[in-house]
């Protein structure tokens, strides 16, 4: 079995999807990255599907059900790499992978993981300005 | 087909094999002297003996002449297809085609008659007939499916040229369609769009349908199907040149547009597209020319 | 309509899922599928390999490879003698679940395919075909 490795950049976390997953190595990598999410107190996570030329619903679920365990633990995710066909593929399938986003690459995940992170903070300064009103 | 037959047709060509493909080779050749000019020199002569070796040894390993699904007739079949494609290419005609495996017949019908009593000959020669047939037959066949592969690929080709995404700067596609959209064109543009994505790293993708008469279910359902794909991998699209009467359409259809921006022009998309991405166009002051 | 060539795969675990998608994959690219149409059907036999070990105790996938004189094809046939499916509408209806939650595999294999067929009854195993043809998509 393979155990997936995650790697820290910065404040956020970085998994590279290169294998086909089943379940225990679905289970570990929830596993794995919840734990590091938490001892990292990272605010984001990017999950690197750029290798995968299949995402079948399984795998879908377990991008989402992933996302929704980061959010718990305040911390957002950011798909990335995504190729044509498979996103034609899951369309058709009718998987929408609601609550996770998406970017391009790791990069723009980057970058729209930190803007994230603005509008949380911004938002957050407001709600303080409005308490000393 | 009975098998003795064709095992004594085996026997027979294994020993007149030179002498067959002579007269086979010489019968081509007047036949095709018009046509000769299309082949290349030599090319005939070893289509001819490729042919006759592969003949003979399918014959002599399978007598049975099931042709069309015998492992042993194999050899047999893959050749005569791609004899059939070239000449496709070469721009043969079908029948041309098939008469080079027809014409074996006369050759061989004379190496029968000439081996054989009379009451042996009338059931070989059927046999044989039969056989040379299915080759026939086959060829022609694979010949159709040759020119139907180069017909399909020529429109591929032909959609793909005919639909252009255009970057219209760094991070912003735009597809302006036009033209009538079917369900086969729409989907060879849609997959464009998306690999273009990929390929230019934008971000954002405005596609523009001025262009297009009349947008029906299916192609509607492509277009959204298109802007969930680009969401899927990271991109978002804005829908711009919809005319009132596609507006109507679109609802009386029932499609559910409502979550994909949309705008009136290209040029309004275009600003849309800048905005999000934090860009602007500014205008620049001309220096006079006086001296600082 | 000629079958130009079969293959049996046993499919017992989830390892041999990964090997049914391979099987699919090489025959889809040897019929000149374009690379949406291949990610289809092998997606689509992912979803229906998964099901079998899932909620069928394991079983076969046969692979044909069609050619019917105007279109080349590959049809998929997943065999179980499990328990069999008790209502295939729900079951095709997305994100169903028995508590054995199908979710969107039986749908979705369907949805990606150009023919699709099903025979089940409780107690008698499940057998689906699924096929998608060249060209078509």
């Amino acid at each position: 079995m393979e155990r997936i490795p995650i790697l820290k950049m910065g404040r956020f976390l970085l998994v590279s999807i290169q294998v086909d997953m089943d379940d225990r190595t679905a289970m570990t990598l929830q596993d794995d990255l919840t734990a590091q999410i938490v001892k990292h107190r990272a605010t984001g996570v990017l999950i690197d599907i750029s290798s995968l030329d299949v995402v079948d619903s399984f795998i879908g679920r377990m991008l989402a059900n992933t996302a929704a365990m980061a959010r718990i633990l305040d911390a957002d995710t950011v798909v990335v790499g995504m190729q044509p066909s498979v996103a034609i593929t899951l369309v058709e399938l009718g998987l929408s992978l609601k609550g996770v986003r998406s970017a391009l690459n790791v990069e723009r995940g980057m970058d729209l993981l930190r803007s994230i992170a603005r509008t949380d903070a911004y938002e957050s300064e407001q709600l303080d300005a409005d308490h000393e009103d | 087909m009975p098998e003795s037959s064709l095992a004594t047709l085996a026997t027979l060509l294994t020993k007149h094999r030179q002498e067959l493909l002579t007269a086979w080779s010489q019968l081509q050749e007047q036949d095709l002297s018009i046509r000769n000019n299309l082949l290349k020199p030599g090319e005939l002569d070893q289509q001819t003996r490729e042919f006759l070796d592969a003949f003979v040894k399918a014959l002599a390993a399978d007598s049975s002449g099931d042709v069309m699904r015998s492992e042993s007739w194999a050899p047999v079949r893959e050749l005569v297809a791609s004899i059939s494609r070239s000449r496709a290419r070469q721009g043969f005609t079908p029948s041309e085609t098939a008469t080079f495996v027809f014409s074996l017949k006369q050759p061989l019908f004379n190496m029968l008659k000439q081996s054989l009593s009379a009451d042996q000959l009338a059931e070989q020669i059927w046999a044989t007939s039969a056989l040379l047939d299915d080759i026939g037959l086959y060829a022609a066949e694979t010949y159709q499916k040759g020119r139907e592969e180069i017909i399909s690929r020529q429109q591929q080709e032909l959609m793909e040229l005919s639909t252009p995404v255009v970057q219209l700067w760094e991070g912003v596609l735009a597809l302006p369609l036009i033209g009538t959209l079917d369900s086969a064109r729409t989907q060879v543009v849609m997959e464009s769009l998306l690999q273009a994505i990929v390929d230019t790293g934008s971000s954002i993708a405005i596609i523009d349908i001025t262009g297009v008469p009349v947008v029906d279910t299916l192609v509607a359902q492509h277009l959204l199907k298109t802007v969930a794909a680009a969401r899927l991998m990271g991109a978002d699209c804005i829908i711009s040149g919809i005319r009132p009467q596609i507006a109507q359409t679109i609802v009386h259809l029932g499609v559910e547009i409502n979550d994909v921006p949309t705008k009136a022009t290209l040029a309004d998309a275009f600003a849309i597209a800048l905005t999000r991405m934090g860009l602007a166009v500014v205008r620049r002051v001309r220096r006079t020319g006086a001296a600082e | 309509m000629r079958t130009t060539k079969t293959e049996v795969i046993s499919v017992r675990n989830a390892p041999e899922v990964v090997g049914v998608r391979h099987a699919v994959r090489k025959c889809a690219v040897e019929l000149g599928f374009s690379l949406v149409e291949q990610t289809k059907i092998v997606t689509a036999a992912s979803e229906l390999a998964r099901n079998m070990i899932d909620y069928g105790g394991g079983g076969t996938v046969t692979l044909e490879l069609l050619d019917d004189g105007i279109r080349r094809g590959l049809r998929l046939i997943f065999e179980d003698t499990g328990p069999g499916i008790p209502d295939v509408e729900a079951a095709l209806r997305d994100g169903f679940t028995t508590g054995s939650g199908m979710g969107l595999g039986l749908g979705g294999a369907r949805r990606l395919s150009n023919d699709f067929q099903i025979q089940t009854a409780p107690g008698e195993g499940t057998r689906i075909t699924i096929a998608r043809w060249k060209g078509s998509s």
